[in-house]
């Protein structure tokens, strides 16, 4: 007699067992003595693969489809024989990163991205949470099929239970009070739970002996061996279509499956759990990639016997297949092997349960809550010195909260679903990160957009035609909906989506989940250019067995080794921030100083630390907390090689400036060159000045104290004396006028009265001033050629005049003294007006023609009776000729004369017309 | 034995000047309107006192007073330099040549006969 009671102990028993076993491993852990680190645990821990859908459900399915069961365990067969190429390669990128879960391997891969992170979470919760409900309901299943012993009874018939008395609600309680007290025990996701994957290889040993102890069993306890169960299911007329492929559904479910079942078996949250995450040592894979095929033979191999026996022991369906394994020994009255049996249900699901929960805490909480807390400013929980204890918290409240859900799963979708169905929806959910994975580590090109569009996709895709029919057998949406479509929308049928008909729902999601997952994942990466952090991520998991440093890293900002200890401190504790401190001093052989800016190896080395502790995508926030100005994307760069270029450009401009300057200080050395030598110049002129002075006051007091000393002298001679006086005090008169006059010119004080003249005007005019001269002297004449229609210039004419009379009295004074001719001649060529003054004098020598313009130098013979000059009138002309734009020159050669010539523009033409108009 | 003078300037009207003064106080005078006269003067009749201006054509004063200076014969001959320029550096640079007296121009009559007389009676107790 089996009491309920026995059943309840005996499980109570075994999960105590595990217990003992997981506590047991955590210690020889700690001891640093693994009772794991050997391919047969490892091996083992995959076999977590086994669920309960495989325990009763492979059965099931040999039972309607045949061999049908068989691609769920030949893709994972395949899979291990390629492991080498593509597991080998995960798993040493999981390692290099410290990679906690299957979302931080995608996230990492793309540009630690927590987005994304948090969508792989989402698909996963979504896609697990059924299977998870599906263990769930194997256990409560099995458990009230035992407990009618001796009579066989399907739940269905017994009607509903209440919470209290579901079976499955103790084991889910039990389930999360395991899973958080093996799954949760250090922060470190990416440590191994040792204790946890040995209860789970001690589970893969039960399940499979209980397995093989039923195949014995029927096969060779009810039937005679193998041939005898064949050759009476092929001489049954029901059971002989099971022998081939079209009554395993086709060729094409066949394929699907086959595949799906290569990608479970790696990217199911769990699986990647034990087979990358819980890795101790990538050599272990070699012999796993034989062994886990060898367990999955194993188990596989009595699984058409069962279901023969069951079908032939229990024709007309009255009994479910799924239970065969139960139900073939009590029907036997073997209560102890049905109890084996039971045990070996219940182990193959809680292994599933534990071992998923677990992953999909650590996704939950590195992936989802601790970025967007992270993020929430307001928590200032990145100020918080120790945030161990939260992020535990997160992990067991996620525990609990993913096996209540399971559990409210099972209850609400109930009994509508068969095993095998349900675990399928899970492996195509899962199927969904394979392209972003298999993408992500050999093609460096495979972009974040691309990631995020083809997850995104394929999830919703997966949602519409396997989520929602779901609810729609559940009876939660019409019935229409599945058979007609959305609003009888054929083309939006979920299971023949755009009229793609003949397809089993699973090959079918498959088909189109892949079509969008992997399409846009290709075009997106195509068209989409990736951030930097993505390029080296990329570079760094594609290249993963040439690369050793850990990635290319751009990098700019800084933090001190104490920061970034602080920062460790806080998520994984002072004394492991201690101990991986030393590690790291270990590898990079060099000191690291507290007050010391960390490198970017340490950082790196650091954030990967936090990585195996909070997933990549957090750390990276983390670190950037810490680590400022880290380098973000494409743009950023830009802009850093903007500012590089900037600077060149100022650099340049620099140059430039500083090349003006060195000109502006040259300029400015020659004219303080030019002052020096102005200023000079001025001391000569006020010393020259003062020298002309001098010389007519000489005379002038000389003569007066003469005059006033010799009271009785001649009056002829005081006459003569008193002549010099007044000669000398006119010069000197004139003297100060002129130095009056060419200072204010040189000054720009000069008030010029500029008008247009008629210059014939102006040279009778000067011809007036002068008249008294030839008068005084007849020995010279006077000759003169001024045409009469002489074109308008513009001038001051009081200046002018000046300038005519100086040239005028010069040429008088030093023309010939016999026979003395000046010539004053007048005409317009080309726009000037050309004016000159000729004497027949003895002329000036050529070198000596410059320098007749220059002040306060007098050429000629001193020794002439005629007044001195002051030495300012040419350089008066000089100043005036220039004034009106024009030009002063002598042509002269010795004994032959002097010409003095100017030429002044000739006014503009509106005036010249004006002009005209006058004279005509 | 009455003394001769030469004096040299390209100013005609303070050579009619000094000439006139010179002469009142019984002197003989030679005059030159340029320095080359003035040395040609000074062969022909080595007088006793040359009283000299700076700023001529051809040679200016110092020149000449350097010429004289480095003939021995004309040892004996004493120079008042005249100039327009009343700078100290003037002063020191004729006293430097060998001048033995510096006046800047425009000088009292009375005052340039009594250092001329102070000069010459100077000159007469050396001997």
């Amino acid at each position: 007699m089996l009491q309920g009671w026995i059943i309840v102990g005996v499980a109570f028993v075994y999960l105590c067992i595990l217990f003992a076993i997981a506590y047991w491993g955590d210690k020889r852990s700690d001891e640093k003595r693994s009772i794991i680190s050997n391919p047969y645990i490892y091996t083992l821990s995959i076999a977590v693969y086994c669920t309960s859908w495989t325990f009763y459900g492979s059965v099931g399915r040999a039972a309607s489809a045949g061999v049908g069961f068989l691609p769920i365990y030949l893709g994972p067969t395949l899979t291990f024989i390629i492991a080498w190429f593509v597991l080998r390669k995960i798993i040493r990128i999981s390692k290099v990163n410290r990679i906690t879960s299957i979302a931080d391997f995608i996230a990492s891969r793309y540009g630690k991205s927590s987005y994304l992170g948090g969508l792989v979470t989402i698909i996963a919760v979504v896609g697990i949470m059924p299977y998870i409900s599906l263990q769930l309901r194997a256990v409560s299943t099995s458990f009230t099929v035992l407990s009618q012993y001796p009579d066989i009874v399907m739940p269905e018939k017994l009607g509903s239970v209440s919470v209290f008395a579901d079976t499955a609600f103790y084991v889910s309680l039990f389930l999360a009070a395991f899973a958080i007290l093996f799954g949760t025990r250090h922060i470190d996701a990416s440590e191994h739970h040792e204790g946890m994957v040995a209860a789970i290889a001690f589970e893969s040993v039960i399940k499979l002996l209980a397995f093989l102890a039923i195949g014995i069993f029927v096969t060779f306890g009810i039937y005679d061996g193998f041939g005898d169960i064949f050759s009476r299911a092929q001489a049954s007329e029901n059971l002989e279509k099971l022998f081939t492929i079209e009554g395993a559904g086709g060729y094409s479910s066949w394929a699907s499956l086959t595949l799906l079942s290569m990608a479970a078996i790696i990217f199911l949250p769990r699986q990647f759990q034990v087979t990358v995450v819980e890795c101790v040592n990538e050599a272990h894979l070699r012999k796993a990639a034989w062994l886990f095929p060898l367990y999955l033979f194993l188990i596989n191999i009595f699984v058409l016997p069962i279901a023969f026996g069951g079908l032939l022991r229990f024709p007309g369906g009255s009994v479910n297949a799924d239970t065969f394994v139960l139900t073939l020994p009590m029907v036997e009255h073997y209560e102890g092997l049905a109890l084996f049996a039971f045990i070996g249900g219940l182990s193959a699901a809680t292994g599933m349960i534990i071992v998923a929960t677990v992953a999909l805490s650590t996704m939950v909480s590195n992936d989802l809550v601790m970025p967007v807390l992270l993020r929430l400013e307001w928590l200032r929980l990145s100020e918080r010195s120790d945030l161990t204890g939260l992020i535990l918290s997160i992990r067991r409240t996620t525990i609990a909260l993913v096996l209540l859900l399971g559990y409210v799963y099972v209850r609400l979708i109930g009994e509508s679903y068969a095993l095998v169905s349900i675990g399928l929806v899970s492996f195509t959910a899962a199927a969904q990160f394979a392209p972003a994975i298999i993408a992500g580590i050999f093609w460096k090109g495979a972009s974040r957009a691309g990631a995020v569009a083809g997850l995104g996709a394929g999830f919703m895709v997966w949602a519409y035609t396997l989520l929602v029919p779901s609810f729609a057998r559940s009876g939660w949406l019409p019935e229409s909906f599945l058979s007609d479509g959305p609003f009888g929308i054929t083309i939006l049928k979920p299971y023949a989506l755009f009229w793609l008909e003949g397809l089993d729902p699973i090959s079918h999601a498959l088909f189109w989940t892949m079509v969008f997952n992997i399409g846009l994942l290709l075009i997106l990466s195509l068209i989409t250019s990736q951030s930097v952090v993505e390029r080296s991520q990329a570079v760094q998991f594609v290249d993963i067995f040439r690369e050793t440093s850990g990635g290319l890293r751009i990098w700019r900002g800084s933090a001190t080794i104490l920061e970034i200890k602080q920062l460790l401190a806080r998520f994984i504790g002072r004394r492991r921030m201690e101990t991986s401190f030393e590690k790291i001093e270990q590898t990079l052989e060099r000191n690291l100083p507290d007050d010391s800016l960390a490198g970017v190896d340490v950082v790196s080395i650091a954030e990967r630390q936090l990585a195996g502790a909070i997933g990549a995508a957090s750390a990276r926030i983390m670190v950037a907390t810490v680590v400022r100005e880290e380098m973000h994307d494409i743009d950023e760069m830009m802009e850093i090689l903007d500012e590089a270029s900037q600077v060149i450009e100022y650099s340049r401009q620099l140059e430039e400036k500083s090349n003006q300057l060195q000109i502006a200080t040259d300029d400015l050395k020659a004219a303080n060159t030019r002052l020096q030598e102005l200023d000079k110049l001025k001391d000569g002129f006020v010393s020259t000045v003062s020298h002309e002075l001098r010389t007519p006051l000489t005379s002038i007091r000389s003569f007066s104290e003469i005059i006033y000393d010799n009271a009785e002298m001649p009056k002829e001679q005081e006459r003569e004396f008193l002549g010099i006086i007044v000669k000398e005090s006119e010069r000197l008169s004139r003297l100060i006028d002129d130095i009056l006059d060419i200072a204010k010119m040189e000054s720009g004080k000069l008030e010029w009265q500029m008008k247009v003249l008629d210059p014939k005007q102006v040279i009778e005019e000067a011809l007036a001033a002068t008249a008294g001269l030839f008068r005084q002297n007849d020995k010279v004449r006077l000759l003169t050629d001024l045409p009469d229609d002489l074109p308008s210039i513009c001038v001051d004419s009081d200046r002018l005049v000046q300038v005519l009379v100086n040239l005028i009295s010069n040429a008088v004074k030093f023309c010939d003294t016999i026979d003395g001719k000046v010539w004053i001649t007048a005409k317009a060529e080309k726009a000037n007006l050309q004016v000159s003054v000729r004497d027949n004098g003895i002329g000036i020598a050529p070198q000596e023609h410059k320098k007749v313009f220059e002040r306060f130098q007098q050429v000629g013979n001193p020794m002439t009776e005629k007044p001195k000059g002051t030495g300012l009138g040419l350089p008066i002309c000089v100043e005036i000729i220039r004034h009106f734009d024009g030009e002063i020159w002598v042509d002269s050669q010795l004994g032959n004369g002097a010409t003095f010539s100017f030429y002044i523009p000739l006014a503009p033409d509106i005036n010249l017309s004006n002009s005209d108009r006058f004279s005509h | 034995m009455t003394k001769s003078i030469l004096i040299v300037d390209d100013e005609p009207n303070i050579v009619i000047s000094l000439e006139y003064i010179m002469k009142n106080a019984g002197f003989n005078v030679v005059v030159a309107y340029d320095g080359e006269e003035a040395l040609e003067k000074v062969k022909e009749n080595v007088p006793d006192l040359v009283i000299l201006d700076v700023m001529m054509p051809k040679l200016d004063g110092f020149e000449v007073c350097k010429r004289i200076r480095e003939n021995p014969a004309w040892k004996s001959v004493r120079i008042v330099m005249l100039t327009a320029k009343g700078r100290d550096s003037e002063r020191e640079k004729g006293l430097s040549f060998g001048a033995d007296d510096y006046l800047t121009k425009p000088f009292s009559t009375r005052d340039i006969l009594q250092r001329v007389k102070e000069i010459l009676a100077q000159t007469a107790k050396e001997e």
